[in-house]
């Protein structure tokens, strides 16, 4: 039934013998492109394969090869042919080397760069070799002749590749003894977004991004020779979805975000795997706290959802997690959470059969919406989940605002038209046959439901994030958590299962809701069941069909497709 | 600011595209076409390009930057281009690039084309004009001037009216 990313029967793959450092690998001979087209393999490709990171700004992975920054060049060589046309040989029989040299001046080595040089039979490639290194640090050098030395108040530091490599290759001081180019500095290029033009590189990676993954070609380089700078055109701001993207991608500090710049050094974030909830694509992310309050959330690559990339509403929808009206208190008779479980346990368990109904949100985890679905089962309550629909656009951004409707409408507890039970509960209310109503993360006040109905219950209980019209008409309000929180898994809108990790601790009183529903779950059926989260997830897998194979463990950090 | 181009350029232009594969292979011509009616090239001018060879402001901004020849503001009726490489350098253009700034009051510390307030001179430094012999060289709009000194200075100076 389950899968991991699925793709066509590999074809043999064409493997070619090289040399890195002496030690002899075999590489494929064709690796994907940014595009995923199958391209030969580069020197910087094969040396990764070889466990040799080589260093470079303008060469991502996701983006077209520009090979403007020059920093990953490398010493190599390819056998020597002779006039005869065939290999050329040492006294050992090994074949001959012939290193790349300056034409003019055979006694110094000629590097190629690593991003865009293919490989070739017999290649030797010399990523830790003396010139290697001397190349680095020619190029750093050059690279840091304008730039400014404000690390301190820099943004980027901690995650600056100019800072790292400046470490590994770079001098003490500096020889440069004439004035620096003075470029623009704090550059409103657009709504979220801030440049520091004397720290630009120019790598141009925000350019290609721009251009060939969010299809908006706003950013280009003006002038020219020292004085080339990165700009948008003269009133014409940088503002589509994805800008924040170039701010992950910039090597260094001259793109930043406004959302984040001077918040946080980034060496005190304390970061988790994650996923985003703002709608139903679910784009990996991590997430970066200190001291329980989150700072940011960063796109991680996962080949099967994301790439690399999220957009910038998804980004920055966090700020609600450290919101000063998070509930944080049980409200209602019993304000202990062992007391309050057991005395709403006992109105369940008293509940006529079919007088209870329930809503409960698709933003909530599949182990939460199955709890909830046993409790249902139990009570033969009527189910729904509440829709969100938005405006959906050709890259990430789905125009399902639920993470988890997939996660809803699998597990049961959403019917396939997600919300058409709605009506029906409410007509119960008005009618005096749904004496009972349990909400988890919505507010039924907006959707059909109205508070003056919500009188008329004799029961309401409420389980929420942030205070809103239901939780006020509550007669138990238990206080959950936001994602970052806990642990869980969704659904997305592709049959993508993907799991994420807790960041932050809870606020105050309020607990997780899997936790408190699984000592629900047990008080009202007596049916015990698994108190972690891997467990409870390999339950459901097991009892709901559409999970089944699928455990915890296999998600791993990328998750696992399901047929929907 | 509204930017209009009157019929008979646009006519011009169109057909200037057609010399070319692709329209954007039209931009250079099409830029020095507009720059040889309105003086210079407005930003406005170069959204108007760009529409009309199918490309982003911003790839016609990174071209107008890239070259000097290309000018982003209204320049003086004389410009006066000093030639400044080695055969003129060594042959006094700094000085006489001085003179000129001197007499029309602008400020020879700067480093890109000066304008008089009045708009009637531009002085700028230009790369070689290919008249190494007779240094220093100057060309006052499209006239060109052999071995200028100071003294001639003021008689070129003198002659534009």
């Amino acid at each position: 039934m389950s899968t991991t990313e699925t793709k066509p029967a590999p074809p043999p793959v064409e493997k070619i013998k090289i040399k890195v450092d002496g030690r002899e690998i075999e590489v494929p001979k064709m690796t994907p492109d940014w595009q995923g087209k199958m391209q030969p393999t580069t020197m910087l490709q094969a040396c990764a394969l070889a466990n040799q990171d080589v260093p470079h700004y303008c060469y991502h992975p996701k983006l077209p090869i520009a090979g403007n920054c020059r920093m990953c060049l490398v010493e190599f060589g390819t056998p020597m042919i002779g006039p005869d046309r065939q290999p050329v040989k040492n006294e050992d029989g090994t074949p001959k080397i012939a290193k790349s040299v300056l034409p003019y001046e055979p006694s110094t080595p000629r590097g190629a760069i690593a991003c865009a040089t293919p490989i070739s039979p017999g290649m030797e490639i010399y990523p830790s070799s003396p010139a290697t290194k001397q190349m680095r640090e020619a190029v750093l050098e050059s690279l840091l002749i304008n730039h400014p030395l404000d690390c301190p108040i820099c943004d980027q530091a901690g995650e600056c590749k100019l800072q790292e490599y400046s470490v590994d290759y770079g001098k003490a001081t500096s020889r440069f003894v004439e004035e620096k180019e003075h470029k623009p500095k704090q550059v409103d290029l657009g709504p979220r977004i801030m440049l520091d033009d004397e720290r630009c590189i120019l790598c141009s990676r925000c350019v290609r991004f721009s251009k060939d993954i969010a299809g908006d070609d706003a950013l280009g380089f003006a002038s020219r020779g020292s004085r080339n700078f990165l700009t948008n055109f003269p009133g014409k701001k940088f503002d589509n979805n994805y800008t924040l993207n170039t701010v992950d991608i910039c090597p260094v500090g001259a793109l930043t975000s406004k959302d984040f710049r001077f918040q946080m050094r980034v060496w005190f974030l304390k970061e988790s795997k994650s996923v985003c909830t703002s709608c139903a694509t679910g784009c990996n992310i991590v997430i970066g706290s200190r001291e329980n309050k989150v700072y940011r959330y960063e796109p991680r690559e996962n080949d099967a959802v994301n790439s690399s990339w999220m957009c910038d509403a998804g980004r920055l929808n966090y700020k609600w997690i450290n919101s000063e009206f998070r509930l944080t208190q049980i409200k209602g008779p019993k304000t202990e959470w062992s007391l309050a479980l057991r005395d709403i346990a006992e109105t369940l368990r008293k509940a006529p059969l079919g007088s209870v109904a329930m809503v409960a949100s698709a933003r909530q985890t599949n182990e939460e919406l199955y709890l909830l679905k046993k409790l249902a089962t139990k009570l033969n309550a009527l189910t729904d989940s509440v829709p969100r629909t938005g405006e959906g656009d050709k890259l990430l951004v789905n125009a399902d605002k639920n993470p988890n409707s997939n996660g809803a409408k699998l597990i049961g507890i959403a019917p396939a038209q997600m919300g058409s039970n709605l009506p029906k509960i409410a007509e119960g209310i008005h009618s005096g046959s749904i004496k009972t109503l349990i909400v988890f993360g919505e507010d039924v006040t907006k959707c059909g439901i109205s508070a003056d109905l919500l009188g008329k219950l004799s029961t309401l209980i409420v389980s929420d994030i942030l205070p809103n019209k239901t939780t006020e008409a509550a007669h138990y309000v238990l206080p959950g958590c936001a994602h970052a929180e806990k642990r869980g898994s969704f659904v997305n809108t592709k049959g993508r299962v993907q799991r994420f990790m807790q960041n932050t601790q809870p606020k105050g009183n309020a607990r997780a809701e899997w936790e408190f529903l699984h000592e629900l779950v047990y008080d009202v059926t007596g049916q015990n069941g698994f108190v972690s989260i891997e467990g409870l997830f390999n339950q459901m897998a097991k009892e709901v069909p559409a999970f089944q194979g699928v455990t915890w463990a296999a998600l791993g950090d990328l998750g696992v497709t399901i047929n929907l | 600011m509204s930017f209009t181009v009157p019929k008979e350029l646009e006519t011009e232009l169109d057909e200037l595209i057609t010399h070319y594969p692709q329209k954007r292979s039209a931009s250079l011509m099409f830029l020095h076409a507009i720059q040889e009616h309105f003086g210079f090239i407005s930003p406005e001018a170069m959204e108007w390009t760009a529409k009309k060879l199918e490309l982003q402001p911003i790839n016609v901004y990174e071209l107008v930057t890239f070259y000097p020849m290309f000018r982003t503001e209204k320049l003086g009726k004389y410009q006066i281009k000093v030639c400044r490489t080695l055969s003129c350098a060594l042959g006094g253009s700094h000085a006489l690039r001085d003179h000129f700034c001197q007499k029309l009051g602008l400020d020879s510390t700067k480093h890109e084309p000066q304008t008089t307030k009045d708009g009637k001179f531009t002085v700028e430094f230009v790369e070689c004009l290919a008249s190494c012999g007779t240094a220093p060289v100057v060309m006052i709009n499209e006239d060109f001037h052999e071995g200028v000194s100071n003294q001639k200075a003021d008689e070129l100076l003198g002659r534009c009216k």
